[in-house]
């Protein structure tokens, strides 16, 4: 422990040393840059250290077993916002509403609302790959993305991508390494396609018996409506008696006011529309409802098998806390569950062909049940080789193969 | 060739005959032509053996035959790339998947189908037309290229400023590795399973193995669309008019440019499509949606930003027909500049939206300089440049100065803070540029990824990441390749 603090000390200064840690408690480094990350990550393969990654601490337990936990919180430069392109360049450690809000001071924004508690880093949300409801109408994390720097396990910078809307320029790492957890190496830096602020933006809820809204949803889809949010929340997370169907739409006044029309006049006009505030912290809550239980995972399924993946959820660990996007087949699910249940369940998935993503966990149910479960035939070969390019000696503490 | 070499040449033809049928297997050089090059005319390559196997099993056995022999190949589709990707050298085979071309499922309740390869874009979009749906990627070479193809390459087209490239809308794949074996990557519903190999797969250039079933996004058919033509007497206030449109929140599902070069080659051409001969630029904009009023109030709002920033005039399509008039023209410029020349290299590189009026004037400058023809039809609203150089091949010192000049402009695009390519892919012709864009890290670590997918590096060899050699970097392939039937030095 203490040859590890000196080292570190030696390389990067006593400034870079945020905890010494104690026994038992790795130390927390958080280097000032992302010259000093590469040279911290290249000593520690060169040394044999265990690294855990972390951004603000508010997302992922800092459970993991490791000689020193690498934050990246340090790395909290917005570098650039260029409204005119629609791009801005921001360093991992950016908390997300920090971002957000000198986004919106320029009139754009990244058409992303993540789950999680205020603080949370871009280089979490990426790494996790966390979209949120906007995923209906503005697409995955990847989906934003425009380049980044990650720096491997090793300690090599490797860019990706660009600035640049479009671009084929070799291959697609970038999105190799949106929801990798890590494994192939540490984010550092991303380049973020933005949007124009919508000019206006409304959220209207439908509350009642989860299968009508279910429904209801359904007719929605088939309207042809192309809401940016159409989420089924559970009662404790939308804070409500009965489920809630919240529909957001955003965009220009024209596109919103016609798509409002169409809602008030579905479900025999019960859609209720919420004020500014209201809506902002409707789905605030919601985000955060989903960070403070012990674990988070995502299902992915076909949009007419979301029932049927609501009914597993609810048989097997439980409906609690839920968030769904039924026109898409996606299903966040937040709570307590076992290393067995998450066995079970992942068992039950796998033959329906949907994958489940452990998004949140404690250390221990992590390790024994990895991130995404066992590979189907031939996959595993694959991530273990793409481990072994991007963190040669397994320096990178994340567990995403079998074996690890 | 050795005498022991064209023996093994000629056990692997037949080996191959014999796994999907003669007539599927072709050698003579006469057969072999018709694939030597693709839609780029500045790279030609004579296959070693041409190979069209007709199902997926055909596709696995013959890749497992290759891999016990050691053969590189290279996948191809129809033939419509632009970067030179799909060319097999003559110590190669090139798999052609054309013969793989159907339509598996629709699945309209989940908006998704399940396609093979060779499936050309356009037939997907009519296949699913009944069910309200279309496939949105639309690369103007749609009516002949593949499915596979566009996956391979991550093609784009005018709609894919609203709708977004080829990558995001590919759910899943089936792949075949280099030695055979066979992964599924992604799920049905498009949520990766452990890291995103898809998006990883997509825009690969087959440098990863052979997608031999996708499964693709379908987009609800807009119920509204409108299609606008404003012309403008110079390319800067075209260009300033689309940052200004983009700057609105507006969302238009395509703002196409074109210039007067390119204007008068459609207009002379039987694509005419009423384009101003005098403007020094057209943009075509498109709003779709799904409430005609929401449509119309946007259609508005863009008109009067273009006649804001200096449009001469706004004209909208008053039917399905003149909007099909207006896109033809866009669609068919391309072939419209064949009237122009021999030959025509189409090219493909990205700015940032605002640097767009500064670079077509550099542009501009450079065909001066050359004394070149070049006309410039593009996708403005992501800064998406196709400047086209008119010239004849056979001309060799015009040739020089064609490459001489394509390279300044890349210069210029990256200078502005672009890329080599948005849409066209790398291939063989922007080989030379990746290390003007990527540091020798990122083209190591993307050669590294492609040796996890193929370690030999027998799946289109030479092409995308350069290979460091005595100090640069090049093409070169490794020299695994066996000859084969009818190989010979092209």
């Amino acid at each position: 422990m203490n040859g590890v603090l000196e080292k570190v000390r030696a390389l990067l200064g006593a400034d870079a040393v945020l905890d010494p840690g104690a026994a038992g408690i790795a130390p927390r480094i958080a280097p000032p840059s992302l010259d000093a990350a590469a040279l911290l990550l290249g000593t520690a393969t060169a040394e044999g250290w265990k690294v855990r990654v972390e951004g603000a601490g508010t997302w992922q337990t800092a459970d993991a077993p490791a000689d020193l936990a690498l934050t990246t919180r340090r790395l909290d430069q917005v570098e650039a916002v260029e409204p005119q392109d629609l791009v801005a360049t921001a360093q991992a450690g950016v908390g997300w509403d920090r971002l957000r809000q000198q986004l919106a001071e320029r009139g754009v924004w990244v058409a992303l609302d993540p789950p999680g508690l205020a603080g949370r880093t871009v280089g979490s949300i990426l790494a996790c790959a966390t979209a949120g409801p906007l995923r209906q109408g503005f697409g995955a994390v990847r989906d934003h993305l425009l380049g980044l720097t990650a720096i491997t396990g090793d300690g090599r910078v490797v860019s990706s991508g660009g600035r640049v809307v479009k671009n084929v320029a070799g291959y697609d790492l970038t999105r190799l390494q949106a929801g990798a957890f890590g494994a192939f190496g540490v984010i550092a830096r991303v380049h973020l396609r933005l949007r124009a602020l919508p000019r206006a933006d409304q959220t209207l809820v439908l509350e009642g018996p989860r299968e009508e809204l279910s429904r209801a949803a359904d007719e929605l889809r088939e309207s042809g409506l192309g809401p940016a949010a159409l989420e089924l929340l559970s009662p404790a997370l939308a804070r409500r008696a009965g489920w809630a169907l919240a529909v957001r739409c955003a965009g220009s006044v024209a596109q919103v006011e016609a798509e409002e029309a169409t809602l008030r006049a579905a479900a025999g006009g019960r859609f209720a529309r919420l004020g500014v505030e209201e809506s902002h912290a409707f789905w605030q809550r919601a985000g955060e409802g989903l960070a403070v239980r012990p674990v988070t995972l995502r299902l992915g399924g076909l949009p007419d098998s979301t029932e049927d993946l609501l009914d597993l959820l609810q048989h097997q660990l439980g409906d609690e806390w839920i968030s769904a996007a039924p026109a898409l087949g996606a299903v966040r699910w937040s709570g307590a569950a076992s290393a067995d249940h998450l066995r079970r369940l992942r068992r039950t998935l796998a033959a329906l062909e949907v994958p489940l993503t452990l998004e949140r966990a404690p250390w221990e149910l992590r390790r024994t049940t990895g991130m995404f479960g066992a590979y189907r035939e031939g996959i595993g070969p694959l991530v273990a080789g793409l481990r072994r390019t991007f963190d040669p000696e397994g320096t990178l503490v994340v567990p995403v193969a079998a074996d690890e | 060739m050795t005498g022991a070499a064209l023996d093994r040449a000629e056990s692997l033809s037949r080996e191959l005959s014999r796994l999907i049928g003669t007539k599927h297997v072709r050698g003579a050089a006469s057969e072999r032509l018709t694939y030597a090059t693709d839609g780029l005319p500045t790279h030609r390559r004579l296959p070693g053996l041409v190979v069209l196997p007709g199902t997926r099993d055909e596709v696995i056995a013959v890749i497992r035959t290759l891999a016990r022999h050691e053969v590189p190949f290279v996948p191809r589709g129809a033939g419509t790339g632009l970067s030179g990707g799909a060319l097999a050298a003559s110590d190669a085979v090139l798999l052609v998947l054309t013969r793989l071309n159907r339509i598996l499922e629709i699945d309209p309740t989940n908006r998704r189908a399940v396609v093979e390869p060779g499936v050309v874009n356009v037939r997907l979009s009519a296949a699913a037309a009944p069910h309200g749906l279309h496939y949105a990627p639309d690369p103007s070479s749609q009516s002949a290229c593949t499915i596979g193809g566009n996956v391979a390459e991550n093609a784009g087209g005018p709609h894919c400023l609203k709708y977004g490239m080829t990558t995001q809308h590919i759910l899943a794949l089936e792949v075949v590795l280099a030695d055979g074996s066979v992964v599924q990557l992604g799920s049905p519903g498009g949520e990766p399973w452990g890291p995103d190999l898809v998006g990883l797969f997509v825009g690969s250039e087959g440098n990863f193995g052979v997608a031999t079933r996708i499964t693709v996004r379908l987009t609800p058919t807009p119920r509204a669309v409108r299609t606008l033509l404003a012309d403008f007497t110079s390319l800067r206030s075209a260009g300033e008019a689309v940052s200004a449109v983009i700057a609105s929140g507006v969302v238009p599902a395509a703002l196409e440019m074109m210039d007067r070069s390119c204007i008068n080659a459609v207009e002379d051409s039987v694509y005419a499509a009423g384009y101003p001969r005098d403007a020094a630029a057209v943009l075509l904009a498109e709003l779709d949606g799904a409430v005609s009023a929401a449509v119309d109030a946007d259609a508005r709002a863009v008109a009067a930003l273009l006649t804001e920033r200096g449009a001469r005039s706004v004209r909208t399509a008053a039917d399905p027909a003149e909007r099909e008039r207006l896109w033809q023209g866009r669609k068919k410029a391309f072939g419209a500049m064949g009237r122009l020349s021999r030959d025509l290299v189409v090219q493909d590189a990205v700015v940032p939206r605002s640097a767009l009026p500064d670079v077509l004037e550099t542009i501009s400058a450079i065909a001066r300089r050359y004394r070149l023809v070049v006309s410039n039809v593009f996708h403005a609203g992501d800064g998406n440049l196709h400047p086209n150089i008119s010239f004849d091949a056979t001309d060799a010192e015009l040739k020089a100065r064609v490459e001489t000049a394509s390279a300044e402009i890349m210069a210029a695009c990256i200078a502005a803070g672009g890329t080599i390519t948005g849409e066209h892919g790398v291939g063989l012709d922007k080989l030379r540029y990746m290390p003007l864009v990527f540091d020798g890290e990122a083209l190591a670590a993307m050669h590294a990824v492609r040796r996890v997918f193929d370690p030999d590096e027998r799946v289109n060899p030479g092409k995308v990441v350069p290979v460091h050699a005595c100090r640069e970097w090049t093409g070169a392939a490794r020299g695994r390749g066996l000859p084969v039937a009818g190989s010979f030095s092209a």
